[in-house]
C-alpha cells in the first residue's frame, strides 16, 4: 500500500512542555486509519500537526518531517492555506457557519475559486452533500439555514464542506463523539465509503468505532506511539502489553 | 484500573468450561469401564447423565454470547471467549461418543466376551490421556504441549486400524460373534472420533495462545 503521509522522528512542544515524542509512521493512502490512546495521549494534537493546525498556537512548535506525497509540509515556504485545502478537518464539535445549507458548502469552493459558473458551483455544492450522504435528506431546503439540521446532519454537513475543496486526506477530530447511535453509524458508514478516494485519519475515544471503521490502528501514550498495526492485529492479537491493557479495560 | 467485571465474567466462563472437561472425561471414563467390566448399570448412568452435560453446554453458550455481547472482550480476552465457545460443542460432542460406547457396551454386554477387545482398552487410554492433557494445556495455554497432543493422535489412527482388521477377521471366522464385534466397530470408531476432537481442541489451545489458526493448516 502506498504512503500518502510520512511522518518521521516528530517531537512536539507546547512551549517547554513536549506532547509528542519522537513519533514515525506511515499513512497509507485511500485507507482509514484510527489514532486511539487515553485523554492527553497527544493522539489529536498529532492528527493537528498534519495540516498544520497546531501553527495558530503561538507556542507551539514542532520538529522533525511530516511529508505529504514527499514534500515536507513544515518546509519553509509552504503554503499553508494549500496544506489544509489539500488535507481537510472534521471537528468533534460540528460548527456549521451561520448561513443556508448551500452556503455553507459554496463558501470553500468560491474563496479558493474552483468553480467555472454558477451552474458549475451547484453541481459542485450537490456533489459535496452527496458523496456526505446528506443531499437526499436537504435537497429541498438547500436555502435553508444549516442551524435547522440535525447534529448528525450537522456533521455531516462539515464533511461535505471539508470535501468541496476536493482534498486529499481528511483527518476527523472525533466526529461523531456528540452523535446518537444512528447518526454515528451514518458517519462510520460515511468514513468507509470515503476511504475509496481520500485518505482518512480518525481519532476516537470509542475503540469499537475504530475497530469497526479503520484499517489500521495507533495507540498513543503519554505522547509517544505505542503501537501501530492493521485494526484486525491490534484488536485481536497486539504485539504491545501496553496496547492490550487498554483495549482491554486494564489500563491504570 | 482493573477490568473487574469481565474479569469476574472470564473466570466463571473458565470454571465451567473446566467443569465441563472434567465432567466429559468421567463420562470416557466410565462408558470404557462399562464395556471392559461389562457393567451394563454404569453404561445407563453415562447415558443417563449426558443431559447434565447437554445443560452444562448451553449455559456456557449463554454466559460466551453475555460477555461478547455486553463486555465486548477484546484480544486475549476475546480469543479466550472465542476458544471456549468454540471447544464446548467439542467437549458435548465427546460425552456423546462416550454415551454411543456406553449404549453399545450394554449391547456387548448381553453377548460373549470377545477377547480382552484387542487394542481397544489401550485406544480408550490414549484418548483419555490425550483430552486429559488438552484440558490441562487449555488451562495453562501450553501451545507446545497442544501440538505434542496433536500428534499423538495418529497412535489412536493405528489402534483403529489394527481393531478394525481384528475385527474384521473375527466376524469372518466366527461369524456367531459378528454381532458382538460390529458394536465393537462402532466403539472403535467412537474413540477414533474423540481423538479427532481433542486434536480440535489442542488447535484451538494454540489459537488461544499464539493467534494463529492451524486447524487445515499443512505445517502445524
Amino acid at each position: 500500500m502506498q504512503s500518502k503521509i510520512s511522518i518521521s522522528n516528530l517531537d512536539f512542544y507546547y512551549g517547554k512542555t513536549q506532547a509528542l515524542f519522537d513519533i514515525s509512521m506511515e499513512i497509507p493512502e485511500r485507507q482509514v486509519v484510527a489514532f486511539i490512546g487515553p485523554s492527553g495521549c497527544g493522539k489529536s494534537t498529532f492528527l493537528r500537526t498534519l495540516n498544520r493546525m497546531n501553527d495558530t498556537i503561538p507556542i507551539a512548535r514542532a520538529e522533525g518531517v511530516v511529508k505529504i506525497d514527499g514534500e515536507n509540509i513544515y518546509a519553509p515556504g509552504t503554503d499553508v492555506v494549500a496544506l489544509r485545502r489539500k488535507v481537510g478537518m472534521v471537528f468533534q464539535k460540528s460548527n456549521p457557519f451561520p448561513k443556508s445549507i448551500f452556503e455553507n458548502v459554496a463558501y470553500g469552493i468560491r474563496i479558493n475559486g474552483l468553480h467555472k459558473n454558477k451552474a458549475d458551483l451547484q453541481e459542485r455544492v450537490e456533489k459535496a452533500l452527496r458523496d456526505a450522504a446528506l443531499l437526499n435528506e436537504v435537497k429541498d431546503r438547500l436555502n435553508s439555514s444549516a442551524f435547522g439540521l440535525s447534529g448528525g446532519q450537522q456533521q455531516r454537513l462539515c464533511i461535505a464542506r471539508a470535501l468541496a475543496v476536493q482534498p486529499e486526506v481528511i483527518l476527523m477530530d472525533e466526529p461523531a463523539s456528540a452523535l446518537d447511535p444512528i447518526a454515528t453509524q451514518k458517519i462510520e458508514e460515511l468514513v468507509v465509503e470515503l476511504k475509496k478516494q481520500y485518505s482518512i485519519v480518525i481519532v476516537t475515544h470509542n475503540m469499537q468505532q475504530a475497530s469497526r471503521v479503520s484499517d489500521k490502528t495507533a495507540f498513543f501514550m503519554l505522547g509517544k506511539l505505542i503501537e501501530f498495526n492493521p485494526t484486525q492485529k491490534m484488536f485481536t492479537n497486539p504485539d504491545e502489553r501496553l496496547t492490550e491493557d487498554y483495549i482491554t479495560g486494564r489500563f491504570g | 484500573m482493573e477490568n473487574r467485571l469481565l474479569d469476574q465474567q472470564l473466570d466463571l466462563l473458565r470454571d465451567k468450561i473446566l467443569l465441563l472437561g472434567g465432567t466429559t472425561e468421567a463420562a470416557l471414563h466410565r462408558a470404557m469401564q462399562s464395556l471392559t467390566e461389562r457393567d451394563s448399570e454404569l453404561a445407563k448412568k453415562v447415558m443417563d447423565e449426558d443431559r447434565i452435560i447437554d445443560q452444562m453446554e448451553l449455559e456456557i453458550d449463554r454466559l460466551s454470547v453475555e460477555i461478547l455481547a455486553l463486555q465486548k472482550p477484546a484480544a486475549h480476552d476475546l480469543r479466550f471467549v472465542i476458544s471456549v465457545a468454540k471447544i464446548t460443542p467439542i467437549l458435548e460432542r465427546i460425552a456423546d461418543h462416550a454415551g454411543s460406547i456406553a449404549e453399545a457396551a450394554i449391547k456387548i454386554n448381553q453377548e460373549p466376551q470377545l477377547k480382552n477387545y484387542i487394542d481397544m482398552p489401550l485406544m480408550a487410554e490414549i484418548a483419555a490421556e490425550m483430552l486429559r492433557t488438552a484440558l490441562d494445556a487449555f488451562t495453562s495455554e501450553d501451545a507446545a504441549v497442544s501440538r505434542e497432543v496433536i500428534l499423538r493422535d495418529q497412535k489412536i489412527d493405528e489402534c483403529y486400524h489394527r481393531v478394525f482388521d481384528e475385527l474384521i477377521r473375527i466376524m469372518i471366522n466366527n461369524p456367531q460373534a459378528a454381532t458382538c464385534a460390529a458394536h465393537l466397530m462402532f466403539v472403535a470408531k467412537h474413540l477414533e472420533r474423540i481423538g479427532d476432537y481433542v486434536k480440535d481442541i489442542c488447535e484451538l489451545n494454540v489459537y488461544l495462545r499464539e493467534a494463529a489458526f492451524i486447524k487445515h493448516s499443512p505445517n502445524q
